[in-house]
C-alpha cells in the first residue's frame, strides 16, 4: 500500500552489495547457532504437550502422573486403544463427525466457489457492497448472534438434527472470500476469450475457473474440514440427543464422566486429534497457502 | 424524421446495454443466490433479530413482550456482566500484543534459509487446527498444580511455590492467555511469513551496505512493509480475543469463582443455562459494540497514520 514509499533503497549499490553480504563471518555464524537454539527450543514447547498426550495414552492409569515423572511408560499399554471402544461410544461420534465435516466440506465448496465467481466476473450494480456486507460480518463475532440463531433455527425445528450443524457451517463468508481472493489472480483474458467463444457464465465456471483453481478448493476443503471437525460449540448449543454426538462433544462428555482415568481421557484425545493430525501432514501446503491468501489482500 | 434516423443506432446501443445489465444482474444473482439465502438467512436474519429481541424480555416461556430499555439498565448495575466486560478487556489487552510478538519473532526465524524451518513451520501450526477439547485436557493435567509436569519442574529448579494455575483465581486468567497464545501463534505466523515474503531482498542489502545494524534494519525496512499485514493480525487478533469463549469453556468453565467470565460464555450463561433470551441479546449487543467499536478505532489510527 501507502508504505513503500517510505523507503528509498540506493538500488545503485544495491546490485554491488549483494555478494559481499553473503560471505559467512564469525558473527553470522554465531547468529545462525543462536537461530537454531531458539527454534529448537519454540519448537520442543510447541510438541512438547503433544508427546505428553501421546505417551501418557501409552501408560498405566497411576503412572501418568507417577512422581518422579516418567516421560516413557514403564510398560507399553496398547490395549488402552482397544478399551477405549467399549467404554465410550468412539465409532459413533467419530462418523457422526465425519458424516457432519464431509457435507458442510462439499457444500461450502459448492456455494462458496459458486458466490465467488459472481463477485470476482460479473458486473451489476450493488456487488460490492453485497461484498463487503459479506467481509463485514467476519467483524461480527458468532457468539453475538448465537442466540438469535438458535431461536432461528428452534423456529424451523431444525436444533437437535444434523441440519443445524451443516446450516451453521456450509454458507460461511469465509469460503466466498478465499475463493474470490484466488479468482482475482486468475487473468481476466481467459473470461473475455471464452465469452467471445460463445462459451456462458456457467460453462466458464466449470470448464475454465474450477480447473484451475483447485489448489483454492483444496485449501478450502482442508480448512472447512477441519474447522467443522474441530467444532465444539455448535454441537454444543444444537446436538441434544447421543446419537448425534460429535467427537469434540463425546470426548469432553467422557471427560467430565471418568475424570479419574487419566490414560483412558488421553487415549480418547489422540483418537480424536489423529484424523486430524494425518490429513494435516498430508495437506499441509494447501493449509499454509490457503491462509496466507486469506491474509495477503485483508 | 431526420433526427429519429440519426438516433436510432445510439438508441439500440443503449438498449443493449440495458439488456446487457440487466443479464448481469441475473447471471450474478444467480452465481450468488445459493449462498446468499444460507448467508442471509442464517446470519443477517439473526444480527438483526438480536437487536429487536434485546428490547424484549423473551425467555422459556416463548413470549416476547417490549420491555423498552429494561434489559440495558439491568447491564449497568450487573456485577457479573461488569465482572465479565473486564475479564474480556484483561485477555485481549494481554493476548494480542503477546501473540503479535511471539508470531512475528517466529516468522522472523523462520524466514531464513535454515534446515528444519519447513518441519517447524508444520509444529507451529499443528496446535491451531488441533481440537480444543484435546488441547484443554492435556494442558490441564499438565498444568495439575500437585500432579503435573511443570509445577513438578518447577520444583525441581527451585521454585518451591509453583502457581496453581487454572485452579488458582490470580493465575487462571494468564493461564488461559498462555495457552491461547500457544494455540494461536502458528496461524498469525503464517500471515507474517506470507507478509515477510513480500518485502524484496535487495532492500535489506542495501541497507547492509550502508551500515544499517539488525535492529535499525528491523525498525526501518522490515515493520514498514509489513504495516499491511500488521494491521489485518491486529483487527483479526483483537475481534478473536474478545470473542474468545471455546477454550474458556473447556479449560475452566469461568472459574474459580468468576475469574476467567467473560463476555461470549456470559452470553451463554444467560442465554441457554437461565433461558433469559432477552436479557442474553442485550449482553450480545454489548459485545457487538464493543467488537465494532474497537475494529472501527483501529481502522481510523491505521488510515491516520498512512497519511
Amino acid at each position: 500500500m501507502t508504505t513503500t514509499t517510505r523507503v528509498n533503497p540506493p538500488t545503485g549499490i544495491a546490485g554491488i552489495a549483494a555478494p559481499s553480504a553473503r560471505k559467512p563471518s564469525a558473527r553470522s555464524r554465531v547468529g545462525r547457532g543462536l537461530g537454531y537454539l531458539v527454534l529448537a527450543v519454540a519448537a520442543a514447547a510447541v510438541m512438547l504437550p503433544f508427546f505428553w498426550m501421546l505417551l501418557s495414552s501409552l501408560k498405566a492409569n497411576n503412572d501418568v502422573f507417577a512422581i518422579p515423572i516418567q516421560w516413557i511408560p514403564k510398560t507399553w499399554h496398547w490395549n488402552n486403544y482397544v478399551h477405549i471402544w467399549d467404554k465410550a461410544a468412539m465409532g459413533t461420534w467419530l462418523e457422526n463427525t465425519l458424516i457432519l465435516a464431509v457435507a458442510v466440506t462439499v457444500l461450502q465448496v459448492l456455494t462458496g466457489s459458486f458466490a465467488a465467481y459472481g463477485f470476482s466476473r460479473i458486473r451489476f450494480p450493488g456487488r460490492d457492497l453485497l461484498f463487503f456486507l459479506y467481509v463485514a460480518t467476519i467483524a461480527v463475532p458468532w457468539q453475538a448472534y448465537m442466540i438469535p440463531q438458535f431461536i432461528l433455527f428452534s423456529k424451523l425445528s431444525l436444533s437437535d438434527s444434523r441440519w443445524s450443524i451443516i446450516a451453521l457451517q456450509a454458507f460461511g463468508a469465509f469460503g466466498v472470500f478465499l475463493m474470490r481472493q484466488y479468482y482475482q489472480s486468475i487473468p481476466e483474458e481467459l473470461n473475455e476469450s471464452a465469452r467471445i467463444d460463445g462459451m456462458s457464465e456457467y460453462g466458464i465456471y466449470r470448464k475454465i475457473m474450477l480447473p484451475l483453481s483447485m489448489p483454492a478448493i483444496a485449501s478450502l476443503s482442508l480448512i472447512t474440514f477441519v474447522t467443522t471437525w474441530n467444532d465444539y460449540l455448535g454441537p454444543l448449543i444444537y446436538l441434544r440427543s447421543p446419537n448425534l454426538w460429535t467427537i469434540q462433544l463425546g470426548l469432553q462428555t467422557f471427560i467430565s464422566q471418568y475424570n479419574a482415568d487419566y490414560a483412558l481421557i488421553m487415549t480418547g484425545s489422540v483418537l480424536s486429534v489423529l484424523p486430524i493430525a494425518i490429513i494435516f501432514m498430508l495437506g499441509q501446503r494447501y493449509f499454509v497457502q490457503g491462509i496466507a491468501t486469506t491474509g495477503l489482500k485483508g | 424524421m431526420t433526427t429519429t434516423a440519426l438516433r436510432s443506432p445510439s438508441r439500440s446501443r443503449a438498449h443493449k446495454r440495458r439488456r446487457l445489465v440487466v443479464r448481469n444482474i441475473v447471471v450474478g444473482w444467480s452465481f450468488l443466490l445459493p449462498n446468499f439465502l444460507g448467508f442471509a438467512v442464517l446470519t443477517l436474519v439473526p444480527v438483526v433479530a438480536l437487536f429487536y429481541l434485546s428490547f424484549t424480555d423473551w425467555n422459556i416461556f416463548g413470549h416476547a413482550n417490549w420491555i423498552g430499555l429494561a434489559n440495558f439498565r439491568r447491564l449497568v448495575h450487573d456485577d457479573s456482566f461488569r465482572i465479565a466486560v473486564e475479564n474480556t478487556i484483561y485477555y485481549t489487552a494481554f493476548h494480542v500484543p503477546l501473540t503479535l510478538a511471539v508470531s512475528l519473532g517466529l516468522a522472523l526465524l523462520l524466514n531464513r534459509k535454515m534446515r528444519g524451518v519447513a518441519f517447524f513451520r508444520t509444529a507451529a501450526f499443528f496446535p491451531y487446527v488441533t481440537s480444543i477439547v484435546a488441547i484443554a485436557v492435556v494442558w490441564n493435567m499438565m498444568l495439575s498444580p500437585e500432579k503435573g509436569p511443570v509445577n513438578h519442574l518447577l520444583n525441581v529448579i527451585g521454585i518451591s511455590h509453583p502457581p496453581g494455575w487454572s485452579t488458582s483465581t490470580t493465575w487462571s486468567m494468564p493461564t488461559i492467555i498462555i495457552v491461547g497464545t500457544w494455540r494461536e501463534m502458528g496461524y498469525f505466523m503464517l500471515l507474517f511469513l506470507a507478509g515477510l515474503q513480500t518485502i524484496p531482498p535487495e532492500l535489506h542489502d542495501a541497507a547492509r551496505v550502508d551500515g544499517a545494524s539488525a535492529w535499525q534494519r528491523f525498525r526501518k525496512v522490515t515493520l514498514p512493509y509489513l504495516r499491511p499485514t500488521t494491521f489485518f493480525v491486529t483487527v483479526i487478533l483483537t475481534i478473536w480475543s474478545l470473542k474468545v469463549f471455546d477454550l474458556i469453556l473447556v479449560m475452566t468453565n469461568g472459574g474459580p469463582g468468576q475469574s476467567t467470565l467473560v463476555l461470549s460464555q456470559y452470553i451463554y450463561k444467560t442465554g441457554f443455562e437461565n433461558s433469559e433470551f432477552g436479557y442474553a441479546s442485550a449482553v450480545s449487543v454489548a459485545l457487538f459494540f464493543i467488537c465494532i467499536f474497537i475494529t472501527a478505532i483501529q481502522f481510523y489510527v491505521n488510515r491516520r497514520r498512512n497519511r
